[in-house]
């Protein structure tokens, strides 16, 4: 059974001292049945995931108390993943018609504040500093900086092109373009990744409806398939956040397991893309992610970066609605949030960020702590 | 004279004339882990044995922490006497890399591949006096 999605619904991203968390899950929530054409009575059930606003499943007192089965996702950055990959296969088993994906969020502004215990690693690591995804974003791309000559140039223009691109979003939170030297002469925060260079934790909501593919008609004459959903988490060797020791043979991330297996569930390949959305926790990450994904090699980043190829009417436009880094975290709406995004591009309803040319399939990609990647491919 | 505690028991061997880091070595597949633990992350073997891992390595990559953490992060600092502070893994041969902070916060001064050495010095005092020992990366001389 093939799983189209028929719905989509988002709250605006940043900071909306006015709603809760729940708040703008359930506004969502209303705009994502509403685009479908249905009644939350018309749902069968429901995955979803907050990680500061507490438990989705409250959503039902604010959408009404149907008696359906509502399971609370928690994966990290990779929450908004894996409860869609959760409703998907709920589909796809053919136990479902339809049902929702729900994600919303609302954080301290500050760095995330994660707990060694929660992970398995002793106090101690927390106590002496090293409990930071910064830390680790940093040393990552500083690494990769040496083996593949990224230049620090190339770091800012990432961002550049986050901040351009939210500037064309109505839904995102930075929206006025940063010229790149104010990026790269930017409070230092771990170096070489200065402040503009982080995304920020946030706030905000994405809903979507899923459905089985044979009934997708029913409810929009612009049904978006999805072809592969998939989430790995780290093997042995991989270079991971929150790790107080690794291997001296490195192998390749989650990224890239859930990358490979996704394209092999859809049957295609990067270069049948024609957008991606990919997590920029920050610059480095999208850096790295490019290459991790597929789309490029190693160190082949720098040219097309500074040739502009990852901008909107670039060849590989990567994050349409500025990512991370213009949208900011909620972290159980973050994944989804490039779903929503997707679908916007593949129905040609991306208005100022939409891409040229009619895409037809289009990639989104989320990392998250301690080490674990969810990938989906969409198909109009 | 001032007690001196580790900041956790088993992270390395304490008190000591030569204080080392310490690793649990898997005997079915070789693969060293720290901090020691009782189970193999590689092919999740639990016959290991607890080895001391060698006192000088290479730097495989750094950053420097610019801004003070949030709880847990525990030193004696506050926000007006927060220095800022190097972190980078250690990769010591034949063990595994070990993340630590450094003792360099000059980002002049730092590159991947320089040699340097483990040392464990005082990281903050606890409200009984009691001196907590923490390991460290410093250039080597």
């Amino acid at each position: 059974m093939d799983v189209a999605i028929v719905g989509i619904g988002i709250h605006p991203f940043g900071r909306t001292p006015a709603r809760s968390g729940l708040q703008q899950g359930a506004y969502a929530a209303r705009l994502a049945l509403q685009d479908a054409g249905i009644e939350w009575r018309d749902i069968q059930f429901a995955f979803g995931g907050s990680a500061s606003a507490g438990s989705a499943d409250a959503l039902v007192n604010e959408l009404g108390l149907t008696g359906i089965p509502f399971i609370n996702v928690a994966n990290g950055c990779a929450t908004g993943g894996s409860s869609l990959i959760s409703a998907f296969n709920a589909i796809k088993s053919g136990q479902y018609d339809i049902g929702m994906v729900a994600g919303f969020d609302k954080h301290d502004r500050g760095a995330f504040n994660a707990d060694p215990k929660e992970l398995g690693i002793g106090q101690w690591y927390g106590e002496a500093g090293l409990m930071m995804t910064t830390q680790f974003f940093a040393m990552k791309i500083q690494k990769y900086m040496h083996d593949y000559n990224i230049s620090t140039d190339t770091l800012a223009k990432v961002s550049e092109k986050a901040f351009i691109n939210g500037s064309k979003n109505p839904n995102a939170w930075r929206r006025e373009p940063i010229g790149v030297e104010e990026i790269a002469n930017s409070m230092m925060v771990n170096n070489p990744l200065t402040k503009f260079m982080f995304c920020s934790p946030s706030e905000g909501g994405v809903s979507l409806i899923l459905c089985r593919a044979d009934h997708a008609k029913r409810y929009t004459d612009t049904p978006v398939y999805l072809k592969a959903a998939t989430m790995k988490s780290r093997r042995y060797g991989s270079f991971e956040v929150f790790a107080p020791s690794q291997a001296l043979q490195q192998v390749d991330g989650p990224t890239v397991d859930a990358a490979k297996a996704a394209f092999e569930m859809a049957g295609v390949g990067p270069d049948d893309m024609d957008v991606l959305q990919l997590q920029d926790t920050e610059v480095g990450a999208e850096i790295m992610h490019m290459a991790e994904n597929g789309f490029c090699e190693h160190g082949e980043q720098e040219a097309l970066i500074q040739s502009g190829a990852t901008h909107i009417d670039g060849a590989l436009p990567v994050n349409t609605d500025g990512g991370c880094l213009a949208n900011g975290e909620p972290i159980g709406a973050s994944g989804l949030r490039q779903v929503y995004e997707n679908v916007l591009q593949l129905r040609g309803h991306a208005g100022e960020h939409q891409v040229p040319g009619d895409p037809k399939l289009a990639y989104t990609h989320v990392y998250g702590a301690p080490g674990i990647s969810a990938v989906t491919i969409l198909q109009k | 004279m001032t007690n001196q505690v580790p900041i956790a028991e088993g992270l390395f061997t304490w008190p000591a004339a030569k204080p080392a880091l310490l690793a649990s070595r898997c005997k079915t597949c070789g693969i060293a882990s720290f901090p020691a633990a009782d189970s193999c992350m590689a092919c999740s073997g639990q016959d290991v044995a607890v080895e001391e891992l060698p006192g000088r390595g290479t730097l495989w990559t750094w950053t420097i922490q610019q801004f003070m953490p949030k709880p847990p992060y525990h030193s004696n600092e506050t926000a007006e006497t927060f220095k800022p502070y190097g972190v980078g893994y250690l990769e010591l041969p034949g063990g595994v890399r070990v993340e630590g902070r450094l003792t360099e916060n000059d980002p002049e001064k730092l590159h991947i591949g320089m040699e340097m050495d483990v040392v464990f010095a005082p990281y903050r005092t606890e409200d009984n006096g009691d001196e907590v020992i923490n390991f460290f990366f410093q250039p080597v001389a």
